[in-house]
């Protein structure tokens, strides 16, 4: 998919933050570690060209994470008392990796996903996607994010009721591209979401709304959505919650497949074990931070 | 792109909405209508008041009028003559009407304007507007042999017959004069076996008894007993030109006057119209001389035709005759040198010319001081009436684009319930990488096609019903059982309405507006909603 210079600008406010690079692969980032003073600026002082700020595709920093967190922080409000969520998480996902991230509920998984895909943002900490601090990213570009680099997929599927499963998985593409150009590529589009839908076995499900399906079919929706733009990153919120166990399986199956044959690399949250054995790795939330691992 | 989608699925899949294209609908349905009929009203008014004034008017400040109209008119020619199409002379004088009706003597008071019905024409629609076909062609004051419109040629199909009207002019005239010899008869069969005289029959001087019996017999209901009708009796000028014995009225006729038709119509709810005169019938007019002090001058005339120019005013007040003969009557003549004197000399412009210019040309030439002469155009003489109009219509304009404000309010908390319907879709949206000025761009277009199909559905509408306001009116009158559009009120038959484009893409544009305008907090609510808790939201 190409990607117009106009979006590249968006990158020109990306910090350069680089996470350690001396760290092995799957070791905990050292806590201690700061991005240097003054990257922020730099970057616009110095004025890099558009090309230079676009993260690698399909290639991690070397001998670092395609993304990572740094000393974590965020709480919510709840009336009067602040409710802590994650207390000082730290955790990094290589290029490739298939991660689930297990804990009970509210032990802060969800919120651990949605400061991944900057839809929130840490009250203290740093994320890095691609060696780029992606944590204070002004809005036009989180959404440039969002609309390219990850794909999401949720619980509750999140379709859009009024739309068609086609064009609930055109969507992003709707998003990303102006009515003359969305247009113009109308054709090569609808093909893509057409074969992608077909990968997910919904081939035969395009013209209907999200109220006629299951839940399995719906699911495989969200992942051809999440999908479509290619993506670097999935980041899967229980995405087999709502599922019973043999439809949970073949999503987790279709993720697997993704994760092996695309090189994709899935963060996916969820409380089931079963499910979570299935993944690369697994680490285990409770109190807002990393509890146990499990390398494998 | 997917702005234009969702907001087109919004639109077909949320009914709640619907209320706000009704409301928006009939706000614009409703401007569109009352704009129309006021500009229906307003500008037949103006035609008729054009067509009555004529463009410019000069006119003397005195009420005896400046002398000799042609040397006037030649001035004028020299001053303006390449802007002119014509001119005619004018006497205008206050005046007080005298008919009989039934038992009674009818008094009305007018404005008796005698005109030259050779040139009238030249400058306003007088003619246009009187009942007598021929007299249409060519307008004069001589009593026709009936012929008169029975139905009013103005009016459509729809207007009912008048009736009277059949017998209107020279078999009318016999008729009455027939009734009116026969009364006379049995009043003077009658007078030699009373056993005793009234005193004032006794009173009476052989002459006055003698010179009063023809002017007796203007009665038009014929009922009325002569000599104590006629208000005139004793008076040197009301004896008339052709009074004595050698009158026969079933033969002759007086000076004919033109009568406004509301002198002497009046119309039922039923739109039936009844005359308490007719063409063919006599009139009294009474005026004061143009002598220093004035005396009352009158002379009997008779009705030839009846002007209707549907200008209430208008016809309620005007009666038309020989420009001549009001000279006469009035004295407004040197008695040495025979040259007349006119009250105001109305001009025709040709089309294309700014009749401000002409009258500011004309006033400068002959008066710049305005001492004498007062040049006006017409829509100066009923600036009022014009501007009351406009202001009528800028007012009702206002308080009906409140609808319109009000239709803003309901798709203003509408939209929020849809906003805090969708709220989660707005999440999905944003997790999708859709930006804040997209999510609210959804909103705010969705908004401007609410606001679009309200105002084209309303549009249609109110293009229909100013289509069919008439047969509406009728129903509803049917419906309800009072007439909507009462006929005995109007002069008009028929309600006029006028479309004037510019004005309906006004309240067009201003619906959208107004539809956009009450969409911008909801989407303004929607734009900030925080993805996380929007998407929390189940």
């Amino acid at each position: 998919m190409n990607k117009s210079p106009r979006y590249n600008n968006a990158n020109m406010f990306w910090s350069t933050g680089v996470p350690p690079a001396t760290e092995k692969a799957g070791e905990t980032p050292a806590l201690h570690w700061k991005p240097r003073e003054g990257d922020r600026s730099m970057v616009s002082a110095n004025a890099r060209s558009a090309r230079e700020l676009i993260p690698p595709k399909n290639g991690s920093v070397p001998g670092g994470y395609q993304i990572s967190t740094v000393d974590l922080y965020k709480s919510y409000r709840k009336g009067a008392v602040e409710v802590p969520v994650l207390c000082g998480l730290t955790l990094g996902v290589r290029q490739g990796e298939f991660l689930a991230v297990v804990g009970q509920s509210g032990s802060g998984k969800s919120t651990l996903l949605h400061l991944l895909g900057t839809l929130d943002a840490p009250d203290r900490g740093q994320i890095h996607y691609d060696g780029r601090r992606i944590d204070k990213l002004p809005a036009a570009a989180r959404d440039h994010l969002r609309n390219r680099q990850f794909g999401m997929i949720f619980q509750f599927y999140h379709l859009l009721p009024e739309l068609t499963t086609l064009e609930n998985v055109l969507a992003p593409l709707m998003i990303s591209h102006g009515v003359l150009s969305y247009l113009r590529h109308r054709g090569e589009h609808r093909a893509r979401a057409e074969a992608l839908l077909a990968t997910v076995g919904l081939g035969h499900r395009l013209k209907h709304r999200p109220r006629e399906l299951s839940g399995g079919e719906m699911q495989r929706a969200a992942i051809a959505r999440a999908l479509i733009a290619q993506p670097d990153l999935l980041l899967a919120d229980e995405p087999t919650g709502n599922l019973d166990q043999h439809t949970g399986q073949e999503i987790i199956k279709i993720l697997r497949t993704l994760n092996r044959q695309q090189n994709l690399t899935i963060v996916m949250v969820t409380h089931d074990r079963a499910i979570a054995d299935q993944a690369d790795r697994m680490v285990r939330l409770a109190n807002g931070r990393i509890e146990a691992r499990d390398e494998r | 792109m997917y702005k234009l989608l969702l907001c087109w699925r919004y639109l077909r899949t949320r009914y709640i909405a619907l209320a706000s294209i009704v409301s928006v609908m009939l706000g614009v349905a409703v401007m569109i209508i009352v704009n129309s009929v006021m500009q229906g009203f307003t500008s037949e008014m103006q035609n008729r008041i054009h067509g009555i004034i004529s463009d410019v008017v000069f006119e003397a400040k005195s009420l005896d009028g400046f002398p000799n109209a042609e040397w006037h008119e030649e001035r004028i020619r020299q001053v303006v003559g390449d802007q002119i199409a014509g001119m005619t002379p004018i006497v205008s004088v206050p005046a007080m009407l005298y008919y009989q009706w039934r038992n009674t003597t009818m008094a009305c008071q007018v404005q008796l304007v005698g005109i030259d019905e050779k040139t009238q024409s030249q400058v306003s629609d007088f003619s246009r507007y009187l009942q007598h076909a021929a007299n249409r062609q060519a307008a004069s004051f001589k009593l026709r042999d009936g012929g008169y419109d029975v139905r009013d040629h103005q009016a459509g199909p729809e207007a009912p017959e008048r009736v009277q009207m059949q017998d209107a002019g020279w078999p009318h005239r016999r008729k009455m004069a027939e009734l009116n010899a026969w009364q006379a008869r049995m009043d003077a069969a009658r007078r030699p076996a009373a056993s005793s005289p009234a005193p004032p029959a006794v009173a009476r001087s052989p002459l006055s008894q003698k010179s009063s019996a023809p002017a007796g017999k203007l009665g038009a209901g014929g009922s009325a007993p002569a000599p104590q009708v006629d208000p005139f009796a004793g008076h040197p000028v009301a004896a008339g030109s052709k009074a004595g014995s050698d009158f026969d009225p079933a033969k002759e006729q007086y000076t004919g006057v033109v009568l406004g038709i509301a002198m002497v119509s009046c119309r039922s709810s039923d739109g039936q119209e009844w005359f308490r005169a007719l063409p063919g019938d006599d009139v009294t007019l009474a005026t004061a001389t143009v002598a220093q002090p004035p005396k009352l001058t009158s002379d009997k005339f008779t009705i030839v035709d009846l002007y209707e120019s549907k200008m209430s005013e208008y016809d309620a007040n005007f009666v038309f005759m020989p420009i001549g003969k009001l000279q006469e009557l009035r004295c407004m003549y040197n008695p040495t040198t025979g040259v007349r004197n006119v009250n105001a000399i109305a001009i025709k412009v040709k089309p294309g010319v700014n009749i401000d210019e002409v009258r500011d040309k004309l006033q400068k030439a002959f008066d710049p001081d305005g001492y004498f002469y007062s040049v006006s155009t017409w829509r100066d003489k009923q600036g009022p009436l014009l501007a009351a109009v406009r202001m009528e219509t800028a007012i009702l304009n206002i308080l009906l684009f409140l609808i319109i404000a009000v239709a803003g309010f309901g798709i203003l908390a509408i939209f929020y319930m849809i906003v805090v319907e969708k709220t989660r879709d707005i999440g999905i949206l944003k997790s999708l990488g859709a930006s804040r000025s997209g999510v609210m761009g959804i909103f705010l277009s969705y908004g401007l096609s609410l606001g679009l199909v309200g105002s084209g559905v309303g549009l249609a509408a109110g293009l229909l019903f100013v289509r069919y306001i008439n047969q509406i009116a009728k129903l509803l009158g049917w419906i309800t059982g009072r007439p909507v559009f009462d006929p005995k009120i109007y002069y008009f038959y028929k309600i006029p309405a006028v479309v004037v484009p510019t004005t309906v893409a006004w309240i067009v544009a201003g619906a959208l507006c107004i539809a956009v305008a009450a969409s911008i907090l909801p989407a303004r609510r929607a734009a900030k909603l925080h993805p996380v808790e929007a998407l929390r939201y189940e």
